[in-house]
């Protein structure tokens, strides 16, 4: 058994999860405030990855940052970044893909909260980061859980798109649902078998904890 | 003096209120915003505060001056000296009361200041408790003492007790009007509760559909002294029955139900709910210790 996929994936998982976490919170709260105009094209474009194919998106971020193309060789000029068929690009396209997932659970967890008590805090002369981090985080922790585990598991769960941009490089951009792929393609189905049981027990666990918690299973422990 | 001329036209689901307000006052005094629910008042709290930003106008506490459209002044929400208890309080839920407070600290060596406030308002044995452990009476001294912490110089208070049952606003009406006289602190309460405007304030302005309509005194706006009665009390009506003749009219005055004798012709005027006066004058009330 080849434990490399498997590893790439929570590696992935767990990258993607924290850099949308910082990513994601600016945006959501300010979704949460904004009376803007552009909020419902904001919204929606937000949303997008949940009814796209990933294969769409993930055709053109190939298109994108493909050394052929000026943005690409700009980048790698420049920055020496390169996206395609890197674990750098699975990054960046899971970011983009799950985006929905992060960004719901914090919003709808900080619309529910009282503006009353962010204004309490401003006449107590707090700036945003603070009354963020001290106030409205801590009231919101069911929703940050749900923002965070859900980020990470439907991260585990991608294929289109990993596909597309990553290929299928050993150790590198192969993460457990292309190694599935690629053992069932070989008629090697004892492999993809092994592979598909990890990532449902995975699955399974992950969530598991977020409805345990959030039940309040976790909190006769923790008094 | 408080010189406050502000304008701000106010939207919200379609409907459209220009909220233009000319009000001066004195420091030191207990002023009530008094008007019907939409009428401006919450909103006045909001301007005063720095929570919400006036359209045009002028704002100034003594010599300082808030906030100025013609000179572009508008000074921050915490830098007015201002302590705001939130109608549904605003304690952070996440904290204790303690913890509340010292949120509140700008200098967190300062702990007097709270331990202070702790006894004043007897939160001795609430500090370690959540909000959501407390009832509606003790949130309340939470908010108070949690607004005092900064030191403010105006306290504003957005229908403070409105959520409280009788003997709960009675003992927190006390409390109120003693940080007013401890802190020389200039308050402005929102309240439709014509009972206790007359209890706690100095000077009166009602609001009617976002301008002042009237402004004066609690017994001018009011119509007390506008009777030679010996004694009197404000209460309201709950039921009005005929009997024969006469018509008995149910009042609730405090927490006591009052039965007062009318005559017909003089009853059509009132209806269920009216805010009414009744004293007497044509006999001495006994008044004996119980």
């Amino acid at each position: 058994m080849n434990w490399i996929p498997i590893i790439l994936t929570l590696k992935l998982s767990l990258i993607t999860t924290l850099i949308l976490f910082v990513l994601a919170l600016p945006l959501a709260y300010w979704l949460s405030v904004t009376s803007s105009k552009i909020k419902a094209i904001v919204e929606t474009l937000v949303s997008m990855p949940l009814v796209l194919p990933p294969t769409v998106l993930g055709f053109y971020l190939l298109l994108a940052f493909s050394p052929q193309n000026t943005f690409g060789a700009w980048l790698d000029q420049w920055l020496g970044l390169k996206f395609v068929f890197t674990f750098h690009g699975l990054v960046l396209a899971s970011c983009l893909y799950s985006l929905p997932f992060m960004v719901h659970p914090l919003q709808s967890g900080l619309s529910s909260l009282p503006s009353s008590i962010t204004e309490a805090a401003i006449m107590h002369g707090k700036s945003k980061f603070t009354i963020l981090r001290k106030v409205l985080l801590p009231n919101i922790k069911p929703s940050v859980l749900t923002a965070l585990v859900l980020t990470f598991a439907h991260t585990m769960g991608e294929f289109g798109v990993v596909l597309m941009i990553g290929g299928n490089i050993s150790g590198k951009t192969k993460v457990a649902s292309i190694a599935v792929y690629d053992e069932v393609e070989a008629l090697n189905y004892g492999m993809a078998n092994q592979y598909s049981l990890i990532l449902i027990g995975l699955s399974f666990l992950t969530l598991l904890m977020v409805y345990l918690f959030n039940g309040g299973f976790f909190k006769q422990y923790l008094k | 003096m408080i010189d406050l001329r502000l304008r701000k036209v106010l939207e919200s689901d379609n409907t459209k209120m220009v909220l233009d307000l000319n009000l001066q006052f004195k420091k030191g005094q207990f002023i009530t915003l008094y008007g019907e629910s939409g009428s401006g008042k919450t909103s006045t709290l909001r301007l005063i505060s720095g929570l919400m930003k006036p359209d045009s106008g002028h704002l100034s506490i003594g010599q300082q001056c808030w906030f100025d459209e013609d000179k572009k002044i508008n000074l921050a929400p915490s830098k007015r000296k201002i302590g705001f208890v939130f109608q549904d309080y605003a304690l952070f839920p996440n904290m204790t009361v303690k913890e509340n407070l010292f949120f509140a600290l700008s200098d967190k060596t300062d702990q007097g200041t709270i331990e202070e406030l702790v006894q004043m308002m007897d939160l001795g044995d609430l500090q370690n408790r959540k909000p959501e452990s407390l009832s509606g009476g003790q949130k309340q001294r939470v908010a108070l003492a949690r607004a005092l912490v900064g030191k403010p110089e105006i306290l504003l208070l957005d229908e403070p007790l409105s959520a409280l049952d009788y003997k709960m606003r009675y003992k927190l009406q006390k409390y109120i009007l003693k940080i007013h006289q401890r802190y020389k602190l200039t308050t402005i309460l929102v309240s439709h509760d014509i009972g206790e405007i007359i209890k706690l304030s100095d000077l009166v302005f009602e609001l009617e559909n976002g301008k002042i309509a009237r402004q004066g005194s609690p017994a001018e706006l009011f119509g007390l002294g506008s009777t030679s009665a010996k004694f009197q009390f404000t209460g309201e009506i709950i039921q009005i029955e005929s009997e024969d003749v006469l018509v008995i009219v149910t009042l609730l005055v405090g927490n006591d139900l009052v039965k007062v004798v009318c005559d017909k012709e003089e009853a059509k005027q009132f209806y269920l709910g009216d805010k009414v006066l009744v004293g007497s004058k044509a006999f001495n009330p006994i008044i004996k210790k119980i």
